[in-house]
C-alpha cells in the first residue's frame, strides 16, 4: 500500500513506535522518529512510495532524534543514526528532515559495493539512461528535476548505482535535493513542482527537496540501460553546448567521481570501461532549462 | 538478549547451517547484529565455507556480497600497508614480527578471513624501538600529535609507543616492545615471545608462535577494557583455537606457555568463554587446568555476569539491562589491573584536571 492511503495521525504513530517502513528503490528502510517535521517530508514527498510489511526484509533500520542532553533545551539539535550507530555530529533541529536523506545516502553508499557508485543523476526517456555526473554546484540535480518535470524517468538525483555483474543502472527514485537559486527555477520552470519545505543555514545553503514523479517510483524495479555520460556545467548566460569528450577522459573523469571506485579495484575500472563504451559522452554547459531539456529529449529519440 | 535465549548472531556462528531456517525478518536481524559486531564478513566467509551463499536470500546476500568487496579491498591495501613497513624497517636488519590481526592475515590464519581493523601492529626488541621509531618517521609515518604527559606515559609505562600514522595514506601502526604494560604485573619476558617466533617462509615476515598467538588475543581481550569488538575478538579466539586443535600437543604446550607468559588467567578466561558463548570444542580436562592455573582473584560466580553480557554482539538486540553497567565495570577493572593505585591515582587525577582545563579553554 502507498504512504499516500494513510492517515498523517497513523504515520506519524507508526514513525513513534516502531518505526515506518517503506520501499525505496532497491533498498527497504525503515525509519522512527519523533519529530513532526520528519513526518511532513514523508507524507509530502513520499506519497507514491510502498509501506513494507513486518515479514519484509530491511536494510537499513534509521533514526532521527534529538540527543539526550541538556542542550536540547536551549538550541536543539538531531541525531541520525543507524541501528544506534551515530556516524555524524548533530545538526539544528530544523535540518532534521534534510538529515534523513544526506543519512540515507551514506548508508546507501557504505553498504552497496555490487555496484559502482557514481555521485551522478540519472534520468531515462526511451530506455535511454543519461548520466550527470558533477560537483555540487554543476547543476545535475536541477537539470534532473527540470528533465522529470518534462517526463522523463528519475533514477536517481545523486547516486548512480551502476551493477557491476550487468552493466545496468539500478533505480533508486528519491526526492530531488534543490538548492539556494535552484528552488525559485524549478518552481518558474515547472509550477506544478510540489517542493517540500526549505530550510535555510544548512552547510549548502537554502534546501528543499521536489517531490519525484508517481510514475518514476512505481517503475523502480526496473533497471536502466545507460545512453549518455555528460558531464553538466551550469553558466549564467551561457549558451548551450554539448561538446564530444573523449572515452578515455570521461573514464577518468567518471573514476573521481565515484563514492566506492577504490574498494572495487579492477572491477570497477572494468565497469567504467564498458560504461563509457556503451555510452556516448559530452561536457554540456547550459543557462536556459528549456533549451537543455528540449536538446536531450531530441537525443533520446 | 531475551531470557535465556541466545543471540541469533552467536546461534549462527555456532552452526551456519541454521540460517538456512531463518525468516526474512530474522536475517534482517542477523545482519544488522553481524554489522554491528564488525562480522558481517566473517559471516560471509563462514557461509562460503560451508557452501551455503547460493541460499541465502536476495536481500541478504547483497549486505554480506557488499561486506566481502569490502573485505576483499582492505586485504589489498593491507598486504601493500605491509609492504611498506618492510621497506621501511629493511635497514635496521630485524625480523618483521606482526601482532594481532595483521599476523593472523601474514599466517593465513582463519581468523583473518573477512576481519577489518585499523591499525597495523608489529613487535620489536625493546632495545631498538628508538632506531624503529626514527626509520619509520624516515619512510613517513609521524608520531601522533599527543601532549607531553601522554608521551612520557606511553613512553614510561606502555607496552607500545604512541600510534603512528603515515602522512600519506593516513594508515597507522602501533610499534610494541611487549603485548601488556610493563606496570601488570603479569607482564610476560618480550625475550621469552621473541624467542619462539615463526617465520613466513621466502619472507622476512613473522608471527608470535600459535599458543602465543592465542595468548596475545586472550590478553588482549580479557585485560581489555573495551567491548566494542569484544564479540570478534572472542570469535577471533574460538577460530585460532578449533584451527590449532589439531597441532600436535597444541593444548599442553598452550597451558605450558601460558605458566612460562604469566597468562594463566588470561588463558582460562579465553577458554571458558569461547566455550560458554561459542561452543568453542575445548577437552574438558584442559579447561580444569586452565581454571586450576588461573581463575585466583575472583570467582565465577562474580565474573560470569560481567564477561558473558560484556562480549555478546555489540547490538541494541543482544544487550540486557544490565549490558551497560557490566561494560563499564570491566573498563574499570581493565585500570585496575593495568596500574597500581599508587601510580592510578594520581594518573586519573591528572587525566581530570587536563579535561577540566580544556573545558575551561573552551568556554573562553
Amino acid at each position: 500500500m502507498k504512504l499516500s492511503t494513510f492517515s498523517k495521525k497513523a504515520i506519524i504513530e507508526s514513525l513513534n513506535s516502531d518505526g515506518l517502513a517503506l520501499k525505496i528503490g532497491l533498498f527497504n528502510v525503515k525509519l522512527s522518529s519523533p519529530i513532526t517535521a520528519v513526518a511532513e517530508h514523508l507524507i509530502c514527498l513520499y506519497g507514491a512510495f510502498d509501506t513494507l510489511h513486518a515479514e519484509d526484509f530491511i536494510d537499513f533500520n534509521v533514526a532521527i532524534e534529538a540527543p539526550l542532553s541538556i542542550r536540547r533545551y536551549l538550541r536543539p539539535q538531531v541525531n541520525f543514526s543507524l541501528d544506534g550507530f551515530i556516524p555524524f555530529k548533530p545538526l539544528p533541529y530544523a535540518q532534521a528532515a534534510a538529515f534523513f536523506e544526506w543519512g540515507l545516502n551514506w548508508c546507501i553508499s557504505g553498504n552497496s559495493n555490487q555496484f559502482l557508485i557514481i555521485h551522478a543523476a540519472v534520468v531515462e526517456l526511451n530506455k535511454q539512461a543519461f548520466i550527470f555526473p558533477g560537483a555540487p554546484g554543476s547543476g545535475k540535480s536541477t537539470l534532473s528535476a527540470a528533465m522529470v518535470c518534462r517526463g522523463w524517468r528519475l533514477l536517481s538525483d545523486e547516486l548512480t548505482l551502476l551493477c557491476v555483474a550487468d552493466g545496468l543502472i539500478y533505480p533508486v527514485p528519491r526526492p530531488i535535493s534543490l538548492k539556494n537559486q535552484s528552488l525559485d527555477i524549478i518552481s518558474q520552470f515547472s509550477p506544478d513542482a510540489v517542493i517540500g519545505s526549505i530550510v535555510h543555514d544548512t552547510l549548502k545553503g537554502s534546501v528543499g527537496h521536489m517531490r519525484p514523479p508517481d510514475n518514476s517510483v512505481d517503475f523502480s524495479a526496473i533497471p536502466a540501460q545507460p545512453a549518455k555520460v555528460i558531464f553538466p556545467k551550469f553558466k549564467l548566460g551561457a549558451n548551450t553546448g554539448l561538446i564530444p569528450l573523449s572515452k578515455g577522459k570521461t573514464l577518468l573523469k567518471l573514476a573521481e567521481n565515484c563514492l566506492n571506485y577504490s574498494v572495487l579495484g579492477l572491477d570497477g575500472f572494468n565497469a567504467l570501461g564498458q560504461l563509457c563504451d556503451a555510452s556516448d559522452c559530452y561536457d554540456f554547459s547550459y543557462s536556459d532549462l528549456d533549451e537543455a531539456v528540449a536538446l536531450f529529449t531530441e537525443l533520446a529519440v | 538478549m531475551n531470557g535465556s535465549s541466545i543471540p541469533l548472531l552467536n546461534a549462527v556462528f555456532i552452526d551456519p547451517e541454521i540460517a538456512l531456517s531463518l525468516d526474512l525478518p530474522q536475517w534482517s536481524l542477523l545482519i544488522r547484529q553481524a554489522r554491528g559486531a564488525n562480522v558481517l564478513p566473517r559471516l560471509g566467509h563462514f557461509f562460503e565455507a560451508a557452501g551455503l551463499l547460493g541460499q541465502i536470500p536476495a536481500k541478504a546476500l547483497a549486505h554480506i556480497q557488499s561486506s566481502l568487496i569490502f573485505a576483499r579491498r582492505f586485504e589489498r591495501s593491507l598486504q601493500w600497508e605491509i609492504t611498506c613497513i618492510e621497506a621501511a624497517l629493511k635497514p635496521l636488519d630485524i625480523p618483521l614480527v606482526f601482532l594481532k590481526g595483521s599476523a593472523y592475515y601474514v599466517a593465513g590464519n582463519i581468523a583473518a578471513q573477512g576481519r577489518i581493523f585499523s591499525d597495523v601492529d608489529i613487535l620489536v626488541p625493546e632495545a631498538i624501538l628508538p632506531d624503529v621509531e626514527i626509520a619509520l618517521i624516515k619512510a613517513g609515518w609521524m608520531t601522533s600529535n599527543l601532549d607531553a604527559y601522554d608521551q612520557k606515559y606511553y613512553r614510561q609505562w606502555m607496552h607500545e609507543i604512541p600510534p603512528m600514522r603515515h602522512l600519506q595514506r593516513q594508515t597507522s601502526i602501533d610499534v610494541h616492545h611487549n603485548i601488556l604494560p610493563k606496570t601488570y604485573k603479569f607482564s610476560p619476558d618480550a625475550k621469552k615471545l621473541l624467542a619462539n617466533i615463526v617465520n613466513k617462509p621466502g619472507t622476512n615476515f613473522w608471527v608470535l608462535a600459535p599458543e602465543d598467538r592465542v595468548l596475545h588475543s586472550a590478553t588482549h581481550l580479557f585485560h581489555g577494557g573495551e567491548f566494542e569488538q569484544g564479540f570478534r575478538d572472542l570469535s577471533d579466539l574460538d577460530l585460532l583455537l578449533k584451527e590449532f586443535a589439531h597441532q600436535e600437543n597444541f593444548w599442553l604446550k598452550l597451558l605450558q606457555r601460558a605458566e612460562e607468559l604469566k597468562q594463566q588467567m588470561a588463558l582460562c578466561y579465553a577458554l571458558r568463554y569461547t566455550h560458554k558463548i561459542l561452543n568453542t570444542p575445548i577437552p574438558p580436562e584442559i579447561i580444569n587446568t586452565a581454571n586450576k592455573q588461573g581463575n585466583t582473584v575472583f570467582s565465577f560466580t562474580f565474573l560470569d555476569p560481567l564477561f558473558l553480557p560484556a562480549l555478546q554482539p555489540y547490538h541494541n538486540s543482544c544487550n540486557s539491562p544490565w549490558t551497560h553497567t557490566a561494560r563499564f565495570l570491566l573498563f574499570i577493572r581493565s585500570h585496575w589491573l593495568k596500574m597500581p593505585p599508587n601510580l592510578l591515582i594520581p594518573h586519573l587525577l591528572k587525566k581530570t584536571l587536563k579535561q577540566f582545563d580544556t573545558f575551561l579553554k573552551n568556554q573562553h
